[in-house]
């Protein structure tokens, strides 16, 4: 029997705020332990939490992002357990009232089109961070009370693969709409998954194990490639499995059950008397809705439709957001938007590659750590955008040579120059007129009289010999498809 | 009618309170009377009436996403029983 698997995530994403959730703490990862704390976070005695009104904000923006309805009244719960990283002995959330909730994401997967539904998006408070010693264990409360997005998922996922597509896509939507910056080595994002299997064609879900607290996208798609066939191996052994909890171990590439505690959790629920409800205005809505950016993939489909991208290139200007800002505006002018995009992603990125790495090697000199560092971008360049268009057009028409281009862009980049200037003071303009091209390419015929014998006996590769030395000739001016048509026609003749 | 068996063995471990047995079944004919007077209001006729968590009617209190000095780091660890390297420590607990 053929087995197939049912996962369902739940992904904890920190919200891009400046202060945390209830107070005006620092929202801010990589400080010394406990410097950004105050009575509110540590849960001195006494104190109350007021709501950050622009968490509250980007949970309602996730909501529309992710497709979500957004139910007219929302409310704080407490969930109740004991653990020394809540120090409240309890943690706010969103339990039967939820910001957000039967939404949905579609992303691309192995050529189509899938649509992972979303449960609901809510929002809670993120917990201090333990470090457990030899005999004791310390805690950090910097980061508790951070504001935190809770994303749950329908069991609508069926791969590893498909699996960690979604989260890609995810990640790409909240960074795209200034959500999270969803850095993963700074623990913004964190996933629990549950995973089950269940043979092909049936409905009935199998026992649903969780694995819990992964912080890595690739972690979550080697934990699956490892837990799905586990269980299915279980199952065809004929084990029965049971509801349970796993870790994943990243160095040994194993899932192993996590010691269950003797009661299930029970964390009675109970709404947070401190905290009032909250109603978005419907007209605050509609213009949260007005300001929505398009979602990324919406861009790229629009990219190959309006501009007859290659799904490729379509692809680079979704991921890199500024460049297919950059691209659009010139692309909407120009009468070649493929070559244009092709310039920008291949040309003009390499160029700030270049920068940047020059820039790097100048600032770890003067003593900078990375993250001081600053790069010349996109934002940066002496040249406008505009300049650019006028540049690619130029290669276009034949004006310029690709080559020659290169050359103006690399000056472009270095002085801000427009691009017309400086053909004309670097003679670079492309040579189109056939009476000259006619003159090189005697010259060239005959001055190599090997290549023409080859070319004559029917070795069609010759005439890309004969075409360098009329390029050479002319020093890259010649307009090559002239070369080449004007070559033919006197070999052959 | 309110159970009269409640588990108050189990409460109390929910919350981590440790009771004498003479104080369990003190607080179990307590609780079910505590319980028994709540119990009056499912007397009344609500089924017009909007469910709510709160019975002041305000909506929307919030404040501007601003910073507020944090305390100083000293203070915030001054009652800690023990600390190290910054950190609160606490007995090892992992899950």
């Amino acid at each position: 029997m053929d087995y197939e698997a049912v996962i369902g995530l739940e992904t904890h994403v920190q919200l891009k705020t400046r202060s945390k959730m209830w107070c005006g703490c620092p929202n801010q990862y990589g400080a010394p332990p406990n410097t950004h704390v105050c009575p509110v976070c540590l849960a001195l005695p006494g104190v109350l939490p007021v709501a950050n009104e622009e968490a509250l904000r980007l949970t309602l923006r996730t909501g529309l992002l992710l497709q979500c309805e957004i139910p007219a009244r929302a409310k704080f719960d407490r969930k109740n357990y004991f653990y020394p990283d809540a120090p409240k002995n309890y943690q706010l959330t969103q339990y039967d009232q939820p910001s957000t909730r039967n939404g949905h994401v579609e992303f691309e997967f192995n050529g189509t089109l899938s649509r992972v539904r979303i449960t609901r998006a809510h929002l809670e408070e993120d917990v201090g961070k333990s470090t457990h010693f030899e005999r004791h264990s310390g805690v950090d409360f910097n980061r508790a009370g951070v504001p935190l997005l809770e994303i749950v998922t329908e069991p609508d996922l069926t791969s590893a693969d498909q699996t960690h597509a979604y989260l890609n896509a995810l990640k790409e939507i909240l960074q795209y709409g200034g959500i999270s910056d969803c850095d993963m080595e700074k623990g913004m994002v964190r996933c629990d998954v549950n995973v089950s299997v269940r043979p092909c064609g049936t409905q009935a879900l199998g026992a649903k194990i969780e694995i819990k607290n992964m912080n890595s996208f690739s972690g979550v798609r080697r934990a699956l490639e490892y837990e799905i066939p586990r269980q299915i191996a279980a199952v065809r052994r004929g084990e029965k499995l049971v509801q349970s909890t796993r870790r994943w171990d990243d160095v040994a590439g194993v899932t192993e059950e996590m010691r269950s505690k003797e009661n299930a959790h029970d964390y009675r629920y109970l709404p947070e008397p401190d905290l009032m409800p909250f109603e978005p205005a419907q007209d605050w809505l509609d213009n949260e809705r007005a300001s929505l950016m398009e979602l990324p993939l919406a861009r790229k489909q629009r990219l190959m439709r309006e501009y007859q991208l290659p799904a490729g290139d379509a692809e680079v200007l979704k991921n890199n957001r500024a460049l297919g800002d950059y691209y659009e505006p010139i692309a909407r002018l120009s009468k070649n938007p493929k070559l244009l995009a092709n310039w920008i992603i291949n040309n003009l990125q390499a160029r700030l590659v270049e920068i940047m790495e020059k820039e790097k090697t100048e600032q770890a000199s003067l003593g900078l750590e990375p993250d001081e560092m600053k790069f010349t971008g996109l934002a940066d360049l002496k040249f406008k955008p505009s300049d650019l268009l006028d540049l690619v057009e130029m290669v276009a028409r034949g004006a310029l040579s690709s080559a020659s281009g290169q050359t103006v862009l690399a000056e472009m980049v270095a002085s801000g120059k427009a691009p017309s200037a400086i053909v004309q003071s670097m003679g670079l303009a492309q040579v189109s007129d056939a009476g000259a091209i006619e003159t090189l390419c005697d010259q060239a015929i005959a001055q190599n009289p090997n290549p023409v014998a080859d070319y004559k006996a029917g070795k069609e590769a010759a005439l890309n010999a004969l075409k360098g030395q009329v390029m050479k000739l002319s020093r890259g001016k010649a307009n090559p498809a002239m070369v080449g048509e004007i070559l033919q026609r006197k070999l052959r003749g | 009618m309110v159970s009269a068996n409640i588990d108050v063995a189990y409460v109390a471990q929910l919350a981590r309170i440790h009771l004498q047995p003479d104080e369990k079944q003190k607080l179990e004919s307590q609780l079910a009377q505590i319980l028994e007077y709540v119990e009056k209001l499912g007397a009344l006729d609500v089924s017009g009436m909007e469910p709510t968590a709160h019975a002041v009617p305000l909506v929307n209190i919030a404040r501007p996403d601003d910073l507020q000095p944090s305390l100083a780091h000293e203070d915030a660890l001054r009652n800690a029983p023990r600390q190290a390297g910054g950190l609160f420590i606490v007995p090892k607990i992992v899950e």
